[in-house]
């Protein structure tokens, strides 16, 4: 296996740092967020992000944001959330689109940009509403639509619903099935669970863990620090703190529902899965140059990343097991090296199932042409804030969370290497170094 | 000589505010563009380059048709030059003007090609009368495309033909309102009511127009304007309904300007002589009335507040402001959410503060309100609301104050309460930062007193609402420095306020000469006056609301504070000052806020105004009783039309005043003080200084020392002078 690394090392002129992250708190979908559009939470986030940083508007060099379900109506939705923020016109804007990692896709693209040496100021952020996506008519409907354009009197508009039964007027939502084969993601989620042999009560018992540390890091002010506060139209309600998480939670309660997708006998639960989410998130990224000379004070340094792509059919949710070894080698360094982890966490079972993959010599052997084990994952050093499991999982802006806890957690839990890793639809994944500066 | 290139024959002309071109069509366009004027206006030698131009068309048997286009970037014809206006001597001599008006349009109508006005930018006035010779009108689509005929507001009519042709136009009704509110028409609205025929975008606005005149030549366009609506044609098919729609508007028009104003008679005057006498009669109507109109001391007083807010809407320093991009906003009440609200909208960051975010979003949402109505209503699109509401940043937290350039304190007025906002907001700032505190009547010097940087100090006393009141009042102290003052002159302007600056002092000006104004209304309440009365006498004398209304409307809890700040600065032997607000206050009467005041209020769903529904017989209990006197209406008009008077002329006497024109501009724009009058300055100079001298004697005489006239009046008075030059 064989691809090419963006590993750089060492501070130059052109190295991309981190200045700070934030992002609006993420709400369960149909709550705080219900009426909003996705283009209302980018901006609210982009906006906070400049507030906080105190950025000057006019060298921002360009916008990038991920984001996975399109609304039509702003299908550019970066371009259209930087106007709203106010933004000048002249600061080109562009909307990426890979499933749960889109944002880091958003965070890698402004570091090519930089160093390459064609920006040296970059917003990168994510957008996602889970509570509106788009429902369409079907494809018979649409079609006749489409024609209607052309009917001129009544007797062409009866033409056109000839042959249409009920059962075409019914709306199509998206499914999060897979389009290659059309596999909802949680059948995936089990049946990796499965081939790694990772228990209901693994699952469970890990979902619990996550729920309990984003509780412990929200009360004692963890979670504030990388959150802006959102007010929302019409009424202006504050929302200042995610509401995904169950503080009160227990392995009782998790172990009393039903499989969702595997029915009756799989292991993948409502409660061990990252449940349907809103939010926004934004990141100011620079060359190490521009943020000397402007005043900015980075907090971590974005060093090698990679993407890397699975058989959607067999490894959908794998990625970080293939792409976490592969930064690591670029670096030069080992899991034992890294003091912060944040993974992704679109369902307990795929985490349990990477962390597997990992210690595994025979998939080591197999799967990654390596001798040996990548290693073993320290448990204290993984998403001690929670994850997307108990924080909630906007697709497209998770990525910038990731990497902007786990910038902030360098500091507190005084390190000095974070790896950031998530897994996504499509059979993708994508692993990150990022070193405290 | 016509000079030829290419396909493209430019004629020689003697003016160079036009220019001639003829296509190898044969249509010829004629730019507008004066090369010594930022816009172009309506002047004597601007008629003779039209003559000139129409000329040489008539002359010119190979043009087919003509199209009349501005060279200006969004801006068409701004109107007449109202300096040439004022410089005529007798009423004659603008008949003769507005004569050869009426002569150049019927010019341009019996031309035998057809003409095309195309409009991008503002058309007003005799800008828009001169597109009414046109066969065929087209504007853009641009957001400073507009049209209106705003002589009124100036006292004026339009006299360039456009009591006669607007009605033939778009119709009796929809001509009397352009003309009685002098109303902005944007493109959109003008399409409807046939003002325009097309619409188009800016850069094909030539070509169209271009395209139009081709098509109207050839006769492959021909013009059907069917834009009235059924009950429109019916009432104004028949001279007997056409007589009420005349009457309907005489009667709205009286009832608004209480005979003060001559203007709005004489256009119904005018539109009626055209539409049942004819055309001709119509015409000589206009000549005669716009003649007249112009030398009324109406109009005299109008004209020179227009040019009084041209001066105030230019910042004397603007070469030493600072830039004003992010403005901080203190307190997120009724007039901080205010302030915040014309700042965004007009393109600022506000960080808008108050004691925790939850209460800073409740002034986010009354902003996202106001922009919600006018998205509603398609002033602006959803878009441009969402963008503007986003530029205010709520927060609990002063940090946020960071990146200010200028902070705006506006919380209640409690001088510890101001004093230790202004120390925690100086913590965070920047050290250029402006601080400006909001008061209506606490002196800037005292704030200041606890500031580590007093030079950056001053006031912003702003009015309510907000969104609406013209005026902002800058308040300066003798430290305050002349950088800080005029950065915060740009962040008024920004704001899209005309601004005085005024020297601090109890109640700065505005609110001074409005104290001393309410305190004779209440000792005319003890000794026996009629509230109601006395309100009507006043709007008589043509202030928007009567005093005890305005009581009401500011809070007669906030007046009997103004009063006691007043008290610690006036001669109280001189001035005379009723505790009666404070009374008042005792007994729950606190105006509209509690729902009773002089009046009883109830709220309107959906509207932020209260309605006011009876008047409050109980206050007579504080004023002796029920058993009223009815005092001469010429003596309540005097009492408190001089007694704010005499005190403005202190206020220039004391150097709070810069100059008699910031203070007609605030008594005006502030306080609502007639506009026909110009200003308590310019109502002394019409009314004579000796005059006004005489009658605040009487009043002396019969009141006591507190009409004693000023001393400056009295010099003027002495020596014969005025105020303001001629």
């Amino acid at each position: 296996m064989s691809r090419s690394m963006n590993g750089v090392s060492g501070a130059g002129s052109r190295t991309p740092v981190l200045i700070d992250g934030c992002r609006i708190p993420f709400q369960r979908a149909g709550t705080g967020y219900t009426d909003l559009m996705a283009y209302d939470m980018g901006r609210m986030a982009l906006k906070g992000l400049l507030i906080r940083t105190g950025v000057d508007k006019d060298v921002v060099d360009r916008i990038v944001m991920g984001c996975v379900i399109q609304d039509v109506e702003t299908s550019n939705v970066a371009r259209e959330a930087a106007l709203g923020a106010g933004f000048p016109k002249h600061v080109p804007a562009f909307t990426v689109t890979m499933a749960c990692i889109s944002s880091n896709q958003a965070v890698t693209s402004g570091v090519d940009l930089i160093r390459g040496g064609l920006a040296d100021t970059i917003i990168a952020g994510g957008t996602e509403t889970m509570s509106d996506p788009p429902i369409r008519v079907k494809r018979s409907v649409r079609k006749r639509l489409f024609e209607a354009r052309k009917a001129k009197g009544p007797g062409d508009y009866l033409d056109l619903v000839k042959g249409l039964g009920p059962a075409d007027l019914v709306p199509e939502a998206p499914s999060i099935a897979e389009f290659s084969t059309g596999e909802v993601m949680g059948e995936s989620a089990d049946k990796l669970a499965a081939m790694f042999g990772v228990s209901r009560e693994d699952q469970d018992e890990y979902a619990l863990l996550s729920h309990q540390r984003a509780a412990e890091a929200q009360a004692d002010g963890r979670l504030a620090k990388e959150l802006v506060p959102a007010t929302v139209p019409p009424e202006f309600d504050v929302i200042d703190t995610d509401n995904v998480v169950r503080p009160d939670t227990s392995q009782e309660k998790l172990a009393g529902l039903s499989p969702a997708f595997v029915k009756p006998y799989g292991t993948v639960t409502a409660g061990n899965s990252s449940a349907l989410t809103d939010g926004a998130s934004a990141a100011l990224l620079m060359s190490q140059a521009r943020a000397d000379a402007d005043g900015h004070t980075p907090i971590a340094t974005l060093r090698d990343y990679t993407f890397v792509a699975q058989d959607p059919g067999e490894e959908l949710l794998l990625g970080p097991a293939y792409a976490i070894p592969m930064v690591l080698d670029a670096a030069g360094l080992t899991l034992d090296d890294i003091d912060v982890i944040e993974l992704h966490e679109a369902f307990a079972g795929q985490v349990l199932a990477v962390l597997e993959a990992l210690r595994s010599d025979t998939f080591a052997e197999e799967k990654l042409n390596r001798t040996s084990a990548v290693g073993d994952v320290d448990m204290d050093k993984l998403n001690t804030r929670g994850g997307s499991l108990s924080l909630g999982h906007p697709f497209g802006a998770t990525g910038v969370r990731l990497v902007t806890t786990a910038a902030n957690r360098l500091h507190e839990e005084d390190g000095q290497w974070a790896l950031v890793s998530a897994c996504a639809a499509g059979g993708q994944g994508h692993a990150m170094l990022i070193e405290r500066t | 000589m016509p000079t030829t290139t290419a396909d493209l024959q430019t004629f020689d002309l003697d003016t160079d505010l036009l220019t001639l071109t003829v296509d190898a069509d044969g249509i010829a366009t004629v730019t507008i563009d004066d090369p010594d004027a930022s816009v172009n206006k309506i002047s004597e030698d601007m008629l003779a380059a039209f003559e000139e131009v129409i000329g040489a068309v008539e002359k010119t048997p190979d043009i087919r048709g003509a199209v009349f286009i501005s060279g200006k970037d969004n801006s068409f014809i701004a109107g007449a030059d109202i300096n040439m206006l004022s410089a005529f001597e007798m009423p004659a001599d603008v008949r003769a003007l507005s004569r050869r008006a009426h002569r150049l349009l019927a010019r341009m109508q019996n031309l035998r090609i057809p003409t095309v006005a195309a409009i991008n930018g503002a058309a007003m006035g005799g800008g828009l009368e001169m597109t009414l010779g046109a066969t065929y009108r087209i504007c853009t689509t641009h957001g400073k495309t507009k049209m209106a005929l705003p002589e009124v507001q100036l006292g004026l009519l339009p006299g360039g033909g456009g009591t006669q042709y607007l009605p033939r136009l778009v119709g009796v009704q929809q001509a009397l309102t352009m003309m009685l509110t002098g109303k902005n028409i944007y493109p959109r609205k003008a399409r409807r009511i046939g003002l325009v025929d097309a619409t188009i975008h800016p850069p094909g606005l030539h070509r169209a127009a271009v395209e139009a005149a081709k098509s109207l030549a050839d006769g492959s366009l021909q013009i059907e304007r069917d834009t009235q609506s059924f009950t429109e044609k019916l009432l104004e098919s028949n001279t007997v309904s056409r007589r009420v729609i005349y009457q309907k508007a005489g009667e709205k028009a009286q009832k608004q300007a209480r005979g003060n104003y001559p203007a709005p008679p004489k256009i119904i005057e005018c539109v009626k002589a055209g539409m049942e006498g004819g055309l001709e009669e119509g015409l000589d109507t206009e000549a005669r009335n716009f003649g007249d109109l112009v030398f009324t001391p109406e109009s005299r007083a109008l004209v020179s507040l227009f040019f009084a807010k041209q001066k105030g809407d230019k910042n004397p320093n603007a070469e030493i402001a600072r830039p004003v991009d992010t403005l901080g906003v203190l307190g997120a009440g009724l007039m901080g959410a205010g302030i915040a609200e014309v700042s965004a909208e007009n393109g600022a960051d506000v960080v808008l503060k108050d004691q925790n975010i939850e209460l800073a979003a409740g002034g986010k949402k009354h902003i996202y309100k106001a922009m919600k109505k006018k998205s509603d209503r398609r002033i602006i699109t959803e878009f441009e609301r969402d963008q503007i509401v986003e530029r205010v940043t709520p927060t609990g937290d002063y940090a946020a104050f960071r990146h200010a350039d200028v902070v705006i304190e506006a919380v209640p007025e409690d001088l510890d309460l101001k004093q230790s906002i202004l120390k925690d907001t100086e913590a965070v700032v920047r050290d250029d930062c402006v601080y400006a505190t909001n008061t209506s009547s606490i002196p800037i010097s005292d704030i200041a007193a606890a500031a580590e940087r007093p030079e950056r100090v001053l006031g912003m006393h702003y009015f309510s609402p907000v969104g609406k009141m013209p005026l902002l009042e800058i308040v300066v102290t003798d430290e305050t420095s002349d950088e800080a003052i005029s950065t915060t002159y740009d962040a008024g302007l920004l704001q899209g306020k005309t601004v005085i600056v005024v020297k601090d002092g109890p109640g700065f000006y505005t609110t001074r000469i409005l104290a001393i104004y309410m305190n004779e209304a209440l000792l005319m309440l003890e000794e026996g006056g009629d509230v109601e009365e006395i309100d009507e006498m006043m709007k008589d004398f043509g202030f928007p609301m009567g005093p005890f209304e305005l009581f009401d409307l500011v809070g007669i809890d906030v007046a009997a504070k103004i009063t006691e700040v007043m008290r610690a600065h006036l001669d109280e032997e001189q001035t005379n000052i009723s505790d009666s607000a404070a009374t008042l206050v005792e007994a729950g009467l606190k105006g509209q806020k509690t729902e009773q005041g002089f009046y009883f209020y109830e709220p309107q769903p959906g509207k932020p105004e209260k309605k006011r529904t009876s008047f409050n017989d109980a206050v007579y209990r504080h004023f002796g009783g029920s058993n009223r006197t009815s005092f001469p209406a010429d003596d309540v008009k005097e009492r408190l039309g001089l007694m704010m008077v005499n005190e403005a002329i202190r206020c220039l006497e004391e150097g709070i005043l810069n100059d008699p024109t910031d203070g007609d501009l605030g008594a005006v724009f502030g306080l609502g003080f007639p506009p026909f009058r110009g200003g308590p300055f310019r109502y002394v100079d019409q009314e004579g200084a000796g005059a006004v001298r005489a009658r605040l004697e009487r009043l002396e005489r019969k009141h006591g020392g507190r009409f004693a006239p000023s001393a400056l009046l009295t010099k003027h008075a002495e020596n014969e002078t005025r105020f303001h030059d001629e």
